[in-house]
């Protein structure tokens, strides 16, 4: 399936709703927004166990009432400098579909979030060819709220391919 | 008026292939014992298959299964003697048929060879029946024609039944009267009176008189549901047995009376549950109600909850199950899911209980302090047994991996011409359903091994001065937290001389290695190692036994042999009693703790500065008792330090992985405990090294080593580093 086609087939079926609520959230000096419906949950930095033998963006896992979860850092795929953790530093917990239609359980870890928009559907732009710090196959499309560029992300193409993918890659490489 | 049919299909092919497995166990043990109950279960199973497959419209099943039934009931009848020749001929009957009930499942045709073998099977069948030799009332040739032989087959037995049961009743009678009022729901359930009906008339001139006095107004009308009764008069001078048996399929959920004109006291007060079995019961056997149904649950060793689930598939009309069985189901028995919600509500009582004391805590009632230390103690006994009878509900009687190799070990004695005698023990020791599941082939490569190299023939056996006829036995028990499985033979044992000559050929050992007996016979778990002086079907290739060690590293296990030359072997499996709980090793590396399965501790050690050794100044060896053992440095492999820390004086893990030792050099032994083993990829990946994660009392997540794995990585990284490294054996 080419990337072209996707986009087109997500407008179509985004025309067919109204609104969508999403979260937005801050990397860096960029506001990244999820479909809320996607997120379970969101919790405060805490430590991980970290997993040898896998690249530096997975921090490592996580107890998650009895899951273990995985922890990714984004800033590593969008290609921005590590920052210390801090207070405002937050997890959070999405669920992502895969090609098999099943469900994984990730968590992403972010500076803040900020606040939940409703953007309706017409608002949203497909994104065009720039050289963002995320790779544009990434993201669904560009919307803004209060002037501001709130860039939505596409979060189970970014965790399937951006993520898990990449990680066969590298251990096939290896 | 037509429902569709296909929504009961799993639930027919489900028993369909329980009915198989009844039949396949029943021909098996009629070689020993010709017990005429064992003979109707037998029957009663090919019959349910028969009325099932034509009530669903699978023509050539029950057509197949008819032939089968009629041999059946000759041996049942005691008018043919049971004989290995049509014992065999009957099992590999039941294959084709599993054949047919597959390709059926599977909604596709058969393709040509199973036609063959089908219509091949079916002709043997047949001709079986006709050189019955055994003087019977009934002409035998009739009875290769379809329905019709069956009918006369059966009228005649009927006849005798009838001047024992009815006794001075005349038997020319001339017709019968049939009221029959099915339930509402018999066209859910895929009956259809219509086809009754159609079979009746076979039988002789048929006058249906339909009452419609319960029909509701056409407003009302549920096109589902059966409104009518029947009253049918059948001129024919068929046996009751005849009529009931077209009725067998409904009885249970009709009213149904099947008089006969001018007898009508005679036989009216049968009761109506005998009429659902009447063609199936035995003449002498009156009064016991065989129920087609008691059969099949059999199959299943627990009867229990199994009858259970197999009515509600009925009964639920509308539910038909998955057809896709890759999630796979366990039935449990009824004991163990009681046992499991009384344990929930104690669970519940005890979490209330401390509830409570939380509550009034604040108060600082004396004492209180006490009763919650008992709460939390009851808290924890509640949730111990809790977890217990949760795992419980996984586990399985072995016998479920070892009843596939009666089968085996008939067909394969036969085969090769030896006498061997199969002994299962311990057919009751309950291991995990997933465990279960892995070991069947591991198991079967040892059986075919151990009859094919190591039983004798009787000729070899009696020179030898052993008894003609071999003992292979399968043994299963606990023992500690495992369970044990071994397969033992009788046989000639590991050829020691042979072993050793072909590893100098594959050059695996060499002439001065002094090997003992055991580190010799482990040799056969190496790829490609065969002694077979020859190949055949059986076995010989060599591949097995590579299997076997590999399947049962896969499940946390280990493998050994033993062998007196001349007396036989024993392999011994060791396997985990389950898959989701593991006796672990806590052990620190760097900053993380990481478990480790106790099964692949060979010692502990602080290493001793004078027997660490180093090759190339980059692989190091720690010498211990006459064996260098590499080390791995763990925190260095998984990238936690990169600082090369001094051994002197180190704790070092020696673990035991495919026959070969290696030492990991881990920081700081922690406790052992019993750790829930979760799954990595569930939510992410398989980690190299890596067999799963568990979270341990603080809530943190540890990662659980996979031993082999992580020697794996060692080596891949040696390579990476260009340095090479030979193992020391």
């Amino acid at each position: 399936m080419s990337i072209a086609s996707v986009q087109t087939v997500d407008h179509s079926l985004l025309a067919e709703d109204d609104q969508s609520q999403y979260l937005s959230f801050g990397l860096g000096e960029e506001e990244y927004g999820i479909d809320i419906l996607r997120i379970q949950e969101i919790k405060g930095w805490d430590t991980v166990t970290s997993l040898p033998n896998t690249p530096d963006y997975i921090l490592g896992v996580i107890n998650l009432r009895g899951a273990v979860v995985p922890i990714v850092n984004i800033r590593v795929q969008f290609n921005l400098p590590r920052v210390p953790y801090d207070s405002t530093t937050v997890v959070i917990v999405v669920r992502v579909e895969n090609e098999d239609s099943s469900v994984r359980t990730m968590g992403i870890v972010v500076d803040a979030v900020s606040d939940v928009h409703n953007v309706s559907n017409a608002e949203i732009k497909p994104p065009p060819e720039y050289g963002g710090s995320c790779r544009s196959e990434f993201i669904t499309g560009l919307a803004t709220v209060e002037e501001n560029m709130l860039i939505i992300l596409d979060i189970d193409r970014l965790m399937n391919e951006g993520v898990l993918q990449e990680l066969k890659k590298e251990e096939e490489s290896s | 008026m037509s429902i569709d049919l296909s929504e009961f299909h799993d639930v027919f092919f489900e028993e369909c292939f329980e009915g198989l497995d009844v039949l396949e166990a029943g021909l098996l043990g009629l070689d020993q014992s010709t017990d005429i109950e064992e003979i109707n279960a037998i029957f009663r199973a090919a019959h349910s298959i028969k009325g099932g497959a034509a009530s669903f419209g699978f023509m050539g099943i029950s057509d197949f299964t008819h032939v089968m039934e009629t041999l059946l009931d000759e041996m049942r009848d005691g008018r043919r003697t049971i004989s290995r020749e049509d014992v065999d001929l009957l099992l590999g009957s039941v294959d084709v048929l599993r054949v047919m009930v597959n390709t059926a499942k599977r909604g596709e045709g058969s393709n040509e060879d199973d036609v063959e073998r089908i219509v091949d099977m079916q002709r043997q069948l047949e001709a079986t029946l006709v050189t019955n030799d055994t003087p019977g009332p009934v002409d035998t040739e009739t009875q290769i024609s379809e329905s019709s032989a069956c009918g006369e087959n059966l009228t005649d037995r009927a006849t005798v039944e009838e001047a024992v049961t009815v006794g001075s009743t005349e038997s020319n009678t001339t017709g019968w009267r049939i009221n029959f009022k099915p339930c509402g729901d018999i066209l859910r359930n895929g009956n259809e009176p219509i086809r009754i009906f159609r079979e009746l008339q076979k039988f002789g001139a048929l006058s249906v008189c339909a009452d419609t006095a319960s029909l509701p107004g056409l407003s009302d009308i549920n096109p589902k549901h059966c409104y009518l009764a029947w009253t049918i008069e059948l001129d024919s001078d068929v046996s009751e047995d005849e009529i009931s048996e077209l009725f067998s399929w409904v009885a249970d959920e009709s009213e149904l009376e099947i008089i006969r004109l001018g007898v009508e006291h005679a036989v009216a007060e049968e009761p109506a549950a005998e009429e659902d079995d009447a063609g199936l019961s035995l003449v002498d056997s009156k009064g016991k109600v065989n129920s087609p149904e008691q059969a099949a649950p059999a199959a299943g060793g627990q009867p229990g909850l199994n009858k259970g689930i197999k009515s509600a598939g009925k009964a639920g009309s509308g539910v038909s199950e998955p057809s896709k069985e890759s999630g796979g189901n366990i039935r449990v028995s009824i004991d163990k899911v009681d046992e499991l919600i009384n344990m929930v509500g104690e669970l519940v009582i005890t979490q209330s209980m401390l509830s409570q004391i939380g509550s009034s805590l604040e108060v600082g009632e004396p004492g209180v302090l006490e009763n919650l230390r008992d709460g939390i103690a009851q808290l924890e006994r509640n949730t111990r047994e809790l977890q217990e009878s949760v795992l419980q509900v996984r586990m399985l009687p072995v016998s479920f991996a070892f009843s596939r190799f009666p089968r085996l070990v008939r067909d394969l004695s036969g085969k090769m011409g030896k006498s061997i005698e199969l002994k299962l023990t311990g057919e009751q020791t309950e291991l995990d359903k997933t465990v279960l599941e892995k070991i069947g082939d591991p198991l079967m490569h040892l059986v075919r091994n151990s009859l094919d190299h190591g039983l004798e023939t009787p000729e070899v056996r009696k020179a030898a001065g052993k008894s003609e006829c071999g003992t292979l036995e399968l043994r299963a028990y606990h023992e500690g937290g495992d369970i044990i499985i071994k397969v033992i033979d009788d046989g000639a044992g590991l050829n020691r001389e042979r072993i050793c000559s072909k590893a100098l050929e594959k050059g695996i050992i060499s002439e001065n290695d002094d090997l003992s007996d055991e580190a010799i016979y482990n040799l056969i778990f190496l790829p490609g190692f065969s002694t077979a002086a020859q190949l055949s079907d059986v076995s010989g290739r060599g591949v097995g036994m590579d299997v076997v060690r590999r399947n049962v590293c896969d499940l946390g296990g280990n493998v050994s042999i033993s062998s007196n030359e001349g007396a036989g072997s024993t392999v011994t499996i060791r396997l985990p009693l389950t898959l989701a709980i593991l006796d672990g090793q806590l052990v620190r590396i760097a900053d993380e703790t990481y478990v480790v399965s106790l099964v692949s501790i060979a010692e502990s050690l602080q290493m001793e500065p004078v027997h660490i050794s180093s090759v190339t100044g980059k692989s190091e060896f720690y010498h211990l008792r006459d064996e260098y053992i590499p080390i791995i440095r763990v925190s260095e492999l998984f990238g936690h330090s990169s600082i090369r820390a001094d051994l002197r004086g180190g704790l070092l893990m020696v673990v035991e992985t495919e026959g070969k030792r290696f030492g990991l050099y881990v920081d700081e032994l922690m406790g052992q405990q019993q750790v829930v083993i979760k799954s990595l990829e569930a939510n992410f990946q398989q980690v190299q090294g890596i067999s799963g994660a568990t979270i341990l009392g603080d809530g943190t997540v540890a990662l659980i080593i996979d031993v082999a794995g992580l020697i794996q990585s060692h080596f891949d990284q040696c390579s990476r580093r260009g340095v090479m490294l030979h193992a020391v054996a």
